[in-house]
């Protein structure tokens, strides 16, 4: 009998491999007990309908994954932020000034300005990411040599400048000066790219929830940017995780800081505005 | 001459197309993109079509398709309808209409054209991220779709 029972569990089990848990799931997410995150949220106007609901890509990970994102001495990608806070001390270029000799304690100056980037410049006349203003930074006012765009040391300071924001709204504002740059970044979010002509939109619009081979499908939301990887280890740009989509369409992808991906990265932030700023969140 | 050079070009045409597989360019569709003709006149091996439809590095099929009957590959996708079955619901011209080019019947599908080689933007050298060298390949080749035409004929529950 019971070598039957195990025998019927094991065929059950064989028959329905597919048989994953995919749609996303309904936990709150607390970090180290007190931040409240925002992970689902009414779509902006717009969005124009596209979504129903804007959701997190922590609602589309598993439980262990999900718990490395709740308590700061979990997350990996914390260590990172530590990293950054000396480099933030360190002073370098022909200026000899550090990070701090300008902006102090980023605890205090840093607050709230992940949320509302990528953002018009009036003096620079552009859309500026929060690498973008980095490097300005380093360049203009330290006179020293510009972080590579999708570095290690950038997603560390990137990571840094965004936890001070952990929990507050993206708000990214899409009209005016940006509206222009805004379009351009939608236009390629809907543009079926590479020999397997998909869009950011047939997987991450149209089958978010659904699995696509092993991996399960989010939104592609960037309010977690930057994102520690266990896959890779490390943490990750938005841009890289740009990337590597396109690449999987079997297109010539952009490169990290080119204008199609500062426009797209404008685009899909401005997607989860209403969501709270998560850096560093932990993916698979 | 003008005469002459249109007839030369049929000569050719007609040549290449008894000479080996029809190319992505010429494949015939029906009106609801269905294909009669075989791609090379070979019959299909059912059983390498189910390896191209399962495996990732060939026709990865099952990265949106699920397929009792491959239920010893893991991980099969939910983005397109089981094809269980699938030889009860479609003809063999229909299934290779749309093995070779699934948007002439589903109009803006997300699935793949895999006997294609024009009109792409910005097609990439496989998944380097680098631009493709031009003339592409189609993701499958001829007789590959004709296997997997025949592996797709097996799938019948009736
Ligand atoms: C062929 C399917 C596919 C396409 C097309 C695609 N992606 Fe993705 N993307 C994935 C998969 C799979 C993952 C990993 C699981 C997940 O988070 O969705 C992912 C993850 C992401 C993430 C990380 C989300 C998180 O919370 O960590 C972002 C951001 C993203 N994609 C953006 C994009 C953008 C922008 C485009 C278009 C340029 C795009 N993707 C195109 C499959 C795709
Ligand atoms: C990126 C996703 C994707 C991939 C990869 C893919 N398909 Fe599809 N397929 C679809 C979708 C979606 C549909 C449903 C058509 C629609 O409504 O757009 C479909 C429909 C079909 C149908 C008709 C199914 C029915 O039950 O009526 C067949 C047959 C089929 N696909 C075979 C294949 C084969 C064979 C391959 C690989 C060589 C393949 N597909 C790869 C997404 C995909």
């Amino acid at each position: 009998m019971k070598f039957k029972a195990m025998t019927a569990i094991a065929a059950l089990a064989l028959a329905v491999p597919a048989l994953v848990v995919a749609d996303p799931d309904d936990d709150n997410l607390v970090i180290n007990g007190e931040i409240e995150m925002t992970t689902k949220v009414e779509p902006a106007d717009h969005l124009d309908g596209a979504l129903p609901t804007v959701m997190s890509g922590w609602h589309f990970r598993a439980d262990e994954t999900q718990a490395l994102q709740m308590d700061d001495f979990d997350n990996p990608g914390m260590i990172f932020v530590d990293q950054a806070m000396d480099a933030w001390q360190t002073a370098e270029g022909t200026e000899d000034k550090s990070c701090a000799s300008c902006h102090e304690d980023p605890a205090d100056s840093m607050k709230g300005v992940r949320a509302t980037y990528p953002k018009w410049n009036e003096d620079a006349g552009e859309v500026r990411t929060l690498a973008m203003q980095i490097n300005d930074c380093r360049e203009n006012q330290m006179g020293a040599e510009p972080y590579k765009y999708d570095s290690g040391p950038m997603a560390s300071m990137e990571a840094l400048i965004s936890v001070q924001s952990r929990g507050m709204p993206v708000d990214v504002a899409i009209d005016g000066p940006a509206q222009e740059t805004w379009e351009r970044g939608k236009e390629i979010y809907y543009t079926r790219y590479g020999q397997l002509e998909l869009s950011c939109a047939n997987c991450h619009e149209q089958n978010y929830g659904n699995m696509i081979r092993a991996d399960h499908l989010s939104q592609g939301q960037i309010n977690g940017f930057p994102v520690y990887r266990l896959k890779n280890a490390r943490l990750n740009t938005a841009h890289g995780r740009f990337k590597g989509c396109v690449r999987d369409t079997r297109a010539e992808t952009f490169a990290p800081g080119s204008d199609a991906f500062v426009a797209l990265e404008l685009y899909v932030a401005s997607r989860g505005n209403g969501l709270s700023v998560e850096a560093p969140s932990v993916r698979n | 001459m003008r005469l002459w050079t249109l007839t030369g070009a049929a000569i050719i045409a007609a040549g290449s197309a008894t000479a080996g597989p029809v190319a992505p360019t010429d494949v015939a569709f029906g009106e609801y993109g269905s294909v009669s003709e075989s791609l090379t006149g070979v019959p299909g091996d059912p059983e390498a079509g189910a390896n191209v439809v399962k495996n990732k590095g060939i026709g990865n099929c099952i990265a949106c398709h699920q397929v009792s009957a491959l239920s010893d590959t893991p991980f099969q996708g939910e983005i397109g309808p089981p094809l269980d079955g699938v030889a009860d619901r479609w003809s063999e011209a229909e299934i290779r209409g749309i093995v070779a080019n699934a948007k002439k019947t589903y109009d803006g599908t997300m699935m793949p054209s895999y006997y294609k080689v024009e009109g792409y933007i910005r097609p990439g050298d496989a998944y380097t991220g680098k631009a493709a060298e031009e003339p592409l390949d189609p993701l499958l080749t001829a007789q590959q779709i004709e296997d997997v035409v025949a592996f797709l004929m097996t799938l019948s529950e009736e």
